[in-house]
């Protein structure tokens, strides 16, 4: 578990770092990421909002910072403008991530920011998705069940959820993985 | 043409041939002309597709006859083999078209085909590349219809019909159309923007002998519902009314007059601001209509109102197609049940109908045969459809999440295998799904190797097959392989180059292709301009192609219509050098960035590349770049390298059939 020992150096060097702004806010060095990883690896990166609104001049000043890639999924602005109503007011202000689990068809989202701690987020992915996720050892990894839950960080690496500090966790998080047993030995070698 | 006797070969693949009229009609020629010998060696090779025929001919035809014989042929394909015999046949056939239609509007200039012809009585053009649709063109790219209109106002003033795809209009435009065009009878505006209601104004004040007005999904700056007070007491020839884009209430009893005085009124569709009693009183005056799109369905009826209603729907005796039905609350929707049984068209896609209420309705639509229906239908609904709706020959499933990724909704890869399994004749589907997986795609080309157009839209970028992590090169590959008849695919999910093999090796006649988030390498690129004879329409967004595979097919390029490329790894350098190298092609960079400012070899943001006979174009915004400038190229020589295609000329003529059918 190379990988998990290299962050968390990384992890440390950032916890203790003396720098102004809110607690688990990071720069925006999302953009350049992005246009140098897209396709040149296996790690595939989505283009974000800011690279988007950048290129293309226009700001979509409607849309909160959600990760929505232009144009995509396609479907016709005629069409989107119909169904504005329905759930915009309800989502505010959080930190929404997806989540996908092996062998599901669906894709469930999540407010990150309304977990406290790993074991409420775990009982709540346990819920939503009817699995158990065993016990988390900080050497081992999870013990116990075939399904483990992992993240994809900022930076495209596939981590094991619970191996960082939790706010750490909460800012570097983009979309969770809750992987079967076969595939976990893969992790930490590219997915 | 000389009078020694000529090889005629017909080769072509959409037609079949009628010897005994062939024949019956030379033998008629030939006893009004001088007795030429002619032989007729019919050589006939079957495929299941196309008929070849060499006919051995010494004959020269009259313009007056050979005109006649022109007259019957109907299909523009058809039509632009014609113009390839040779010049007279060239002129001939230039002299009588009516229906004329340009892919691209910027492929050709106005000028040149309001000269090629005169005798144009309906013009059909498109504009922006279809990711305009999706926001992926800026705003100001070009597309204008107005040198079109003024062209065809001082050269083809019989202009009658005029259709026109993301394309922008301006009022002066419509106003132009009004006044110049005396005959005007048919406008249909698809996607295109740029004009206000006091265009429609123009339209409906002048224009006496109307037929059709169809705005499609148009964005019109509206204001107000005046328009509609426009149209005179006297226009009575109204066959066709779709005005469901504009937001503003128009005036009711205007409409109810106008709808009164149109016996011929086939379709109407409302928009959202026409209530239900609204509706009711419509369709009490026009129970002869055949497509009907209502307004809201959503107002609160008592129990008179809506028997009043019932009966009226019970009265639409012709309805095949029916739309709208904004807000439709489930309470409403056995009033539809009467016209249910004839109905071919239903589009519920603006319908927030859920299940059960959709099968309640849908198991009564035995005849259907073209469904758009949003994902609220879910696996349950669609199996419903596949037991009942065995006409079904095209389905479209739309996401309904205010995010449009968001599945609360139980619609998975499941609903369009039952679909393709209880369907025997779907042919065209656009399927929106959170992700897929291999053993479905192979599943669904099994069952339906018809498959005409086949768009899947995996919304999760890179999802691979959620069952085996796998990518779905393997789904796509069962999809090339086993419908032969492919002309158009939408490919996504996780996807190696190793798809793009596929499709390129088996989907020999696909017309267009649309790719996001896939592939690894310049391989891919080059797997399709090297291997899909048939390509005339790619899109790519999202891949990492670079400059190789572009510069090595470029002669591809110059039989297809048009490529865009956008968020790839295409260097500026790559289209300066593309379009040196080509210069029948406009090579257009649209991007923020001047030239001068990115490093050559960085990417560009965008890439639109189509072939053209027009030479650079002259209204560009800034931020778009082609690099090279060509002489004007003349129109007969257009005609007859353009629809070249893969026919081999020598000394051999071709000529397409004299009446074609289409198979």
């Amino acid at each position: 578990m190379e990988k998990v020992g290299v962050c968390d150096d990384f992890v440390n060097l950032k916890a203790t770092e003396l720098r102004l702004g809110l607690p688990g806010t990071e720069d925006g060095c999302e953009e350049e990421k992005e246009k140098i990883t897209c396709g040149k690896s296996n790690k595939r990166a989505l283009p974000e909002t800011e690279k988007e609104i950048e290129s293309t001049g226009k700001t979509e000043t409607a849309s909160p910072p959600k990760a929505q890639i232009i144009g995509w999924p396609p479907v016709r602005s005629y069409r989107k403008n119909s169904f504005q109503t329905k759930k915009n007011e309800s989502e505010g202000q959080g930190m929404y991530v997806k989540v996908s689990m092996d062998g599901a068809p669906y894709l469930r989202k999540i407010d990150l920011t309304v977990y406290k701690q790993y074991l409420e987020l775990m009982k709540s992915l346990e819920n939503m998705f009817k699995f158990s996720v065993g016990e988390y050892f900080e050497r081992e990894g999870y013990k116990g069940s075939d399904f483990v839950p992992t993240y994809e960080d900022k930076d495209g690496d596939w981590m094991l959820v619970g191996d960082v500090p939790w706010e750490m966790f909460v800012s570097s998080c983009k979309r969770l993985r809750i992987m079967k047993g076969s595939e976990v030995k893969g992790l930490g070698c590219g997915v | 043409m000389g009078a020694s006797s000529t090889l005629l070969m017909v080769s072509h693949g959409h037609c079949l041939l009628c010897f005994s009229c062939l024949v019956t009609l030379i033998a008629h020629f030939e006893s009004h002309l001088k007795p030429f010998l002619f032989f007729l060696s019919i050589s006939l090779s079957l495929s299941f597709r196309r008929l070849s025929v060499s006919v051995l001919m010494g004959l020269r035809l009259p313009s007056k006859v050979l005109e006649h014989i022109i007259s019957f042929i109907d299909a523009n394909e058809d039509r632009n083999s014609v113009s390839l015999v040779c010049k007279s046949w060239f002129e001939t056939e230039r002299r009588t078209r009516r229906k004329v239609f340009v892919g691209n509007c910027y492929a050709v200039t106005p000028a040149a085909v309001a000269r090629r012809f005169p005798k144009m009585r309906s013009l059909t053009l498109k504009g922006k590349p279809h990711f305009a649709d999706y926001n992926l063109v800026p705003d100001g790219w070009g597309g204008y219809a107005w040198p079109w209109i003024e062209a065809m106002a001082a050269k083809t003033p019989s202009l009658e019909e005029v259709r026109l795809k993301r394309m922008v209009v301006t009022d002066e435009c419509l106003e132009k159309i009004a006044a110049s065009f005396k005959d005007f009878k048919v406008l249909v505006l698809t996607s295109c923007e740029g004009f206000s209601t006091d265009g429609l104004a123009a339209i409906a004040a002048t224009c006496r002998n109307l037929r059709e007005l169809e705005l499609r999904e148009c964005i019109v700056e509206d204001l107000g519902g005046d328009w509609l007070s426009y149209f005179p007491e006297t226009l009575t020839s109204l066959v066709s009314l779709d005005f469901s884009c504009l937001d503003s209430e128009v005036k009711l009893s205007d409409l109810e007059r106008l709808v009164s005085r149109s016996p011929n009124l086939k379709s109407l569709k409302l928009n959202r601001a026409v209530a239900l009693d609204g509706l009711e009183s419509l369709l009490r005056r026009a129970p002869q209509l055949v497509e009907l799109g209502t307004g809201s369905f959503s107002d609160d009826l008592d129990q008179e109102a809506l028997s009043k209603l019932a009966k009226a729907f019970a009265a639409l005796k012709q309805l095949k197609c029916l739309s709208g039905l904004w807000d439709v609350l489930p309470e409403y929707i056995p009033l539809l049940y009467s016209v249910c049984p004839r109905l071919t068209s239903l589009n519920l896609s603006y319908a927030t109908v859920q299940m059960p209420d959709l099968v309640d309705l849908l198991s009564r639509c035995s005849k259907l045969q073209k469904l758009w229906v949003m994902d609220l239908i879910e696996d349950k609904g669609l199996k419903a459809v596949a037991s009942c709706c065995k006409e079904l020959r095209e389905l479209r499933v739309f996401p309904s999440g205010a995010d449009l990724d968001e599945t609360d909704v139980a619609l998975t890869e499941q609903g369009l295998v039952s679909v393709s399994e209880g369907c025997p004749k779907l042919e065209s589907v656009l399927y929106f799904c959170v992700q897929f997986t291999n053993t479905a795609l192979v599943t669904i080309a099994r069952n339906r190797p018809n498959f005409r157009c086949f768009r899947l839209c995996v919304m999760e970028p890179f999802a691979p097959d959620y069952r085996t992590q796998k990518p779905l090169d393997e789904g796509f590959k069962a999809i090339v392989e086993r419908c032969k008849d492919l002309q158009r695919l939408s490919v996504s999910g996780l996807l190696t180059d190793k798809a793009f093999e596929y499709i390129g090796k088996h989907a020999k006649k696909l017309g267009m292709l649309s790719v996001a988030f896939a592939g690894d390498s310049d391989l891919m690129l080059h797997h399709l301009l090297s291997g899909c004879e048939s390509l005339k329409k790619l899109e790519i967004r999202d891949c990492p192609f670079g400059d190789a595979a572009l510069l090595e097919n470029a002669a591809k390029l110059e039989t297809m219509r048009s490529l865009w490329m956008s968020s790839c790894f295409v260097s500026f350098d790559a289209c300066k050098i593309l379009s040196q190298k080509m210069p029948r092609l406009n090579v257009e960079v649209i991007d923020e960035h001047p030239p001068e400012t990115r490093p050559e070899s960085s990417p560009v943001e965008r890439i639109y590349i189509y072939r053209t006979v027009a030479g650079p174009r002259l209204d560009m915004p800034e931020f778009v770049w082609t690099i090279h400038k060509t002489p004007e190229i003349g129109v007969s020589n257009l005609a007859i390298k353009h629809c070249c295609g893969r026919f081999t000329f020598h000394t051999l003529y071709l000529i397409s059939i004299l009446f074609p059918l289409r198979c």
